[in-house]
Parts: C-alpha cells; structure tokens; sequence
C-alpha cells in the first residue's frame, strides 16, 4: 500500500533539454565573469599580456582546439547515430569522444608540466618577480584553463555514464534526452574553449 | 511526522521508506519544502542568537562579553547565516516548493530528483559554513561581503566560509532552473500566463536572477580561494589587482540577489491581500510587469553600493539614477496593495496583520533606500548604523514579515489544522513592535555618525543601543510565543478543512494537507486567479 501512494515520476524530454539550455546559460555566465575580468587587466596592462602572451606554446592550443572541435563533431554524430537505433555505432562515436577527452587532458598535463618545470605556476618565486600585468596573464591562463579542464573531467564522466546506459539499453532510439543533454553539454565545454584559445594563445 | 486527518495526505506517505527516511529520501516538492523550513528555522534562531549576542556586547560602550577580533567574527557569521542560508532561499526554497507546483496545478516540480538534489547541496553548503567556524585559524572576520584585499589577506578561516557561500548558490541556480521549467511545462491546461497566479509569477522573475547572477558571484568567490592559495592577484593591490573590481562583481550579484530575497515576498504579500479583502487583485497586469521590471533593471544598479569606493562621478550619478528607477516598480506594487484593499470586505485576521506590518516596514525600508540611493545624502550615512537599519527594515522587515504572514497563510493547507488565533495575533504584535523598537533607533544614531561593524561607540550613541537591545528581547518573546503556538498546532489544532480563509487560487481546492499526487485529476482553467464576486 505504501508504494501505491507513493510518488511517481513523468516523462518530458522538452523540459529535460530545456533545462540543460538553462544550465549551459548559467555556466557560459560562469566564465562570462572571468572573461570581464581578463577585460578589464587586458586594457590595464595591454603591453604584459602582449609579453606573457607570446610565452604560451600556441602549437599545443592548436592542436587541443582541433581535438575538441572533432570531439563535438563525434558526439554530435553519435546522437544521430543513436536516433537512427545503430547502437553499435553510437557506441563508437561516444568511446571517440571520450579518447578524444583524455588527449585533450594529456596534452595539457604537458602544457601545464612544461611551465611548471620552468618555475611559472601560481605562487612560485619566479612569478612574483614578474611585471603585474604578467602575473595576472599567467594566473588568469591558470585558473581560466584550469576551470576549463575541470569541466572537461566533468564531460568525460557524464559521457562515460552514458556510454554504460547505451551499451546495457537503457538509452535508446525512443528515449535518448541524457544523450542529447550530454552532447550539449560537450559542445558547451568545446564552446569556452573556442573563447579561451584566441583570448589566451593567439592575441598577442 | 504529524499525525495528518486524512489518509493518503503526504505527511504520511512519501517513499517506500517510513518516517525519517521516508523525508530524506523523498522527492515530493512538498515534503522537500518542509525540509528546507525546518532546516531554514534552525539556522535563523542560531543567527538570532548571534545578533543577540551583538546586542548584548553592544549594550554599553567598551567591552563588555567579548573582544573586537570576536565581535568581528560574530557579525560575520550572523550575515553569512542570514544571508545565504536563510533570506536568500527562504522563501522560494519553502514555499515555492510547497505551493507552487499546486498553484499552477502540476503534480510535482520538472525535476523533482534534481529538487532533492538542491536540498542536499544546501546541506552540504550549510555544513560548510558552519565547519568555518571550527576549522583552521579561527573564524572568519571579513563581514558576509567578503571584501578583498582583506579577505584574501586576513589568516582567518575565510576558504570555507566562501566555498559555503559558492556551494549555497550553486543550489539556488538548481532551484531556479528547475522552477523557470516547471512553470513553462507544467502549467495545467487553460492556465496561460496571464492567468497564473501571482505568487509563481513572482517566483519565475526571482528565478531568472537566481540564474543569471548566481555564477558571477560564484566565480568571484573562486578567485577569492584561488587568490588565497596561489597568490595570483585578482584583487589584492599587491600584487597587481583591484579591490574595486572585487567590489564590482560582488555587487553585480548581490545587488541583485536581495531581489531574489524581495520578489517572492512581494508574491506572497500578492496572494494574501486579495484572500482577506475577498477582492480580485488590482492592477494583475501591472504587478506582473513591476516584477519583471524589477528584475530586469535590479541588475543595473549595482554600483549604489560603491559611491565612496572611488567610481568616476559620471559613473556615480548615473547609477543614482538608475536606483530611483528601480524604485519605481517597487512602489507600484505598493499601490496595487491598497488599491485592492479598498473597499474589500477585511478579514482581520494573522496572515493579514503580518502583511500590514510587511507594508509598512517595506516602506519605511523603500523610502530609506531612497536616501541612500541620493548620492548626496549616501555619502554621509554610508557604512553607517543607518545602513544597518535600511537593511534590516528590507530584508527583516520585509521578507522576513512575509515569510511570517506565509506561515501563517498556509499553516492550516500544508497541516491540515489550524493554529490559536490569539497566539498568533499576540505574537504578530511581540515582534513588529521588538522589530519597530529594535531598528529604528538605529536610522537616528546612523545618521548621528554610529558607523557600523563596531563593537565599541562613543557615549552619545548609548541611548539608541539600549532601545534596541530591549527591542532585540521584545521581538526574541515574540519568535518564542509563535514557535510554540506553530509547533503545538502542527501536532494539536483544530481540523482546518480545505479552503478556512476562502481563497480562489488552486491550493485551496485540494485538500489540506494535500495528497502525495496533489489533484486526482489535473484541473482545467478557465478564468483568471482571484474571480471574487
Ligand atoms: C527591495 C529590496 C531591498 C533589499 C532586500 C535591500 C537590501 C540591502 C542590503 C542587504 C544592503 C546592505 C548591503 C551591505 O551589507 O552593505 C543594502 C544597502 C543599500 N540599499 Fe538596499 N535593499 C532593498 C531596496 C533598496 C532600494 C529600493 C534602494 C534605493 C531606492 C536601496 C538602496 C540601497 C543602497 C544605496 C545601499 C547601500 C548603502 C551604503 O552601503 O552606503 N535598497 N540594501
Ligand atoms: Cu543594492
């Protein structure tokens, strides 16, 4: 009797993928806050970002930029590919995503290792004898990339997720809402990037 | 928990789990709600100790219980309490929650796991702010504002408190995304915007700024923690950044969030008069559009609160303007209200006295912030008591009087029984008068030059403290009395029936308390919300 009376959910892909349009508007707000603040030090102390900036490998955000611009180009293939029922495929596009993820994520282990062997992270001694304006460049490509590889690490566990859901028939031709959310959401984590690379690695 | 007078009603059951479990894991919007109010009630007595014990200390001039660097530490825990834990979701977290999904007759919110979910991630914040006051090298000192350079220098335990803080938001974006959905879906048939209630209005345009606000100041609160760990500099001058940047972002939001605190009170406020004056509400269009007016240019004058932090003074007079605008709405509103109650047939009864007292404290709260909004006359109260007493006038005054007038609305539909009348009215009349004796001193001694977040004063201020130290007693009387009588009705009062005050909008023709499913059937709207006579 207890379970008769209890409650029961509904069914509504609509709301589902309205709110995770709600969700990405919040996060593209997130780093909208970083980008204001890049704003303001970048007219401040144009010439130390000009110096700073020309210290990023630009190689490496290129090559991190085409990753994740095929990446979202698989997941979008994969919602197709779902949506026509070829659940085998789906499983492919999804496990290149992901692969595709972990690159990103080894190219910037890389990236980051190689500054920090050079003694430039947040807090080092080298980085509080830099000029202000390179202090704030280095410690806004940190946090601003470091953000961003975070919700790159969320991505990849939502898509994994995914990919068991797919693989034991619980995501579906009919019911494919989390597959299409999770595919907004990579095109979200590609989207910032797109933002950050120019901003980052090639205004200079 | 209450032992409810009908059988399926969602007191009694909620998951397969029985009693407490049974809360915990329960994705009904309404016991959810509950859950917030009694975790919501807990957390506003401790901050009400708190600012009992600043009173105290306050009592007389010098020390007297505790030291500056500790009154320093209580004044911010009491803002971070009320502020993030109790104000800023009240409101919309309980009785959005609760009532809203029934008022536009839908079974449950879109996302009712994601409900549960927010829930837990306020646990998770709430626990977070209290761990700061344990942790690490003593509590934070900074004030609920967290100020930099300070807060990134001071050795204080300031990362939780901050975490706290951005934890907090993320929960109240959930919440919002999940209330914007559920009021485009899950409307019931016939019910198109213009007859929807005005409670979920007001609840839709608090829920774009939970959205639209929260993450910027969730980001200035990262760079806060990361500014504290890796020395990178946002704000502190140091080492190359800008405290007034700092303040900035931090406005941007909060300027914005005491909206979300205002707008669902003036949504219950909304319902409650047009209930008692068993009149159609005056003016439903221009309420609607005052709130999305209120919402929309809340967020352009952020900068009232910077006038002395050293802005340009084109910049300056600009936001002076654009605060006089926002006053607008605020007072149409106010309009609305009398004119709806003119010529009604009045009810006196509890919910209505809470509202006059929010009417009133809301103006005298409107029309001080009038004077702080001039930037002539902002100049020589600012950061002062009268600041203080502007706030206190709004936020406690205000959402604070209506989340008591909805308490007592809707005691008798989410119980099911009824509360002592006399109690209540006598409890109504403890805390508007320990509220009225407890502030207003403090516009008079402000604008004497009592600045604020000091633990010691001049002489000349001493007769203003002593007020309101007897006002703080008057009104903690007053809390106590309503707490009793609440807590004895929930369990103990008479059978209310499903409609005691002959309100029209959807609630009232469930029954009380509602059932797990709200409606057996989904309603059909033809007519708009308040069709009195
Ligand atoms: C509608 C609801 C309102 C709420 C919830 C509210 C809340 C607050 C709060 C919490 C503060 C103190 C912030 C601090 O800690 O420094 C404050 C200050 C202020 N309020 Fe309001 N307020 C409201 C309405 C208004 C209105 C209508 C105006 C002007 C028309 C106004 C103008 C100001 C100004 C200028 C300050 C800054 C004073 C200073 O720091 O010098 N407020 N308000
Ligand atoms: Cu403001």
């Amino acid at each position: 009797m207890e379970n008769k009376i209890s409650h029961t959910e509904h069914r509504d892909d609509t709301a589902s993928k309205m709110g995770m349009w709600l969700f990405i508007f919040t996060e593209l707000l997130l780093f909208g806050g970083l980008f204001i603040v890049y704003a303001v030090y970048r007219s401040k102390y144009s010439e130390d970002f000009h110096v700073a900036a020309n210290q990023l490998n630009t190689f490496v955000g290129t090559i991190n930029t085409i990753i994740l611009l095929v990446s979202s180009m698989t997941v979008a293939m994969s919602v197709t590919a779902l949506r026509t029922g070829n659940k085998s495929l789906t499983l492919k596009l999804l496990a290149t995503t992901i692969f595709f993820a972990f690159l990103f994520l080894v190219n910037k282990y890389f990236e980051w290792g190689l500054k920090i062997d050079h003694h430039l992270y947040p807090g080092s001694e080298l980085m509080l004898t830099l000029k202000r304006g390179e202090l704030l460049f280095f410690g806004l490509y940190y946090f601003m990339t470091g953000l961003h590889a975070l919700h790159i690490i969320v991505g990849m566990i939502l898509l994994i997720v995914i990919y068991r859901k797919v693989q034991n028939g619980r995501l579906t031709k009919d019911d494919n809402a989390l597959l299409e959310n999770g595919g907004l959401y990579w095109h979200l984590v590609d989207l910032i990037w797109i933002f950050l690379f120019p901003l980052l690695y090639l205004i200079s | 928990m209450e032992v409810s007078a009908i059988d399926n009603s969602f007191l009694k059951h909620g998951t397969k789990y029985k009693g407490i479990l049974g809360w915990l894991t329960s994705t009904d919007h309404k016991r959810i709600g509950l859950m917030y109010m009694y975790a919501i009630m807990i957390f506003f007595v401790v901050g009400g100790l708190l600012g009992g014990l600043m009173r105290l200390e306050l009592f007389r001039p010098g020390q007297d219980i505790m030291t500056a660097q500790t009154y320093n530490a209580v004044f911010t825990v009491h803002g971070v309490i009320m502020i993030f834990l109790v104000v800023i979701p009240g409101l919309a977290a309980v009785f959005g929650n609760i009532l809203m999904p029934i008022m536009i007759g839908a079974r449950d919110v879109s996302f009712p796991k994601l409900n549960l979910f927010s829930f837990y991630i306020y646990v998770i914040g709430a626990i977070l702010a209290i761990l700061s006051q344990f942790l690490g090298k003593g509590a934070p000192d900074t004030g609920w504002t967290f100020y930099a350079p300070y807060s990134t220098d001071t050795n204080t335990n300031v990362v939780a408190a901050v975490l706290a803080a951005f934890v907090l938001g993320f929960s109240s974006i959930l919440t919002g995304l999940n209330f914007i959905v559920t009021i485009h879906r899950l409307r019931a048939p016939g019910m198109t915007w213009f007859k929807m209630p005005l409670f979920p209005w007001s609840l839709y345009a608090t829920a774009w700024i939970q959205l639209l606000a929260t993450p910027i100041v969730g980001i200035t609160l990262l760079m806060i923690i990361a500014e504290r760990w890796f020395k990178i500099g946002f704000f502190d001058p140091n080492l190359g950044g800008d405290p007034i940047l700092f303040q900035h972002l931090f406005w941007i939001y909060s300027h914005p969030a005491v909206y979300i605190m205002i707008l669902p009170a003036m949504g219950v406020i909304t319902e409650i008069i047009p209930t008692f004056s068993q009149k159609k509400v005056f003016g439903y269009k221009a309420i609607v559009f005052s709130s999305v007016a209120i919402a929309a240019v809340g967020y352009l004058v952020w900068g009232h609160h910077m006038y002395t932090a050293g802005m340009s003074t084109t910049a300056r007079w600009f936001f002076s303007l654009l605060t006089f605008i926002v006053a607008v709405p605020s007072a149409i509103k106010v309009f609305n209200w009398i004119s709806t109650m003119y010529k009604g047939s009045i009810n006196l009864k509890p919910p209505f006295y809470f509202t006059m007292a929010f009417v009133f404290n809301f103006m005298i709260g409107g029309l001080t912030g009038l004077v702080l909004g001039s930037l002539a006359t902002d100049i020589h109260v600012h950061d002062t008591a009268f600041v203080v007493a502007h706030f206190h006038y709004i936020i406690f005054g205000g959402m604070g009087f209506a989340f008591l007038a909805a308490i007592h609305y809707w005691f008798p539909k989410i119980y099911g029984r009824m509360y002592n009348n006399k109690l209540a009215n006598t409890s109504c009349a403890f805390i508007f008068g320990g509220f009225t004796l407890l502030y207003f001193p403090q516009f008079i001694i402000g604008m004497q030059g009592m600045p604020r977040r000091y633990f010691d004063y001049l002489p000349q201020y001493e007769w203003g403290q002593v007020f309101s130290f007897f006002g703080a007693i008057v009104l903690a009387i007053g809390v106590i009395i309503m707490l009793f009588n609440l807590f004895k009705s929930a369990r103990k009062g008479e059978i209310a029936g499903p409609n005691p005050w002959g309100g029209k909008t959807l609630e009232w023709t469930i029954a009380s308390p509602p059932t797990v499913e709200n409606f057996e059937e989904i309603p059909v709207i033809t007519q708009g919300p308040y069709e009195y006579k």
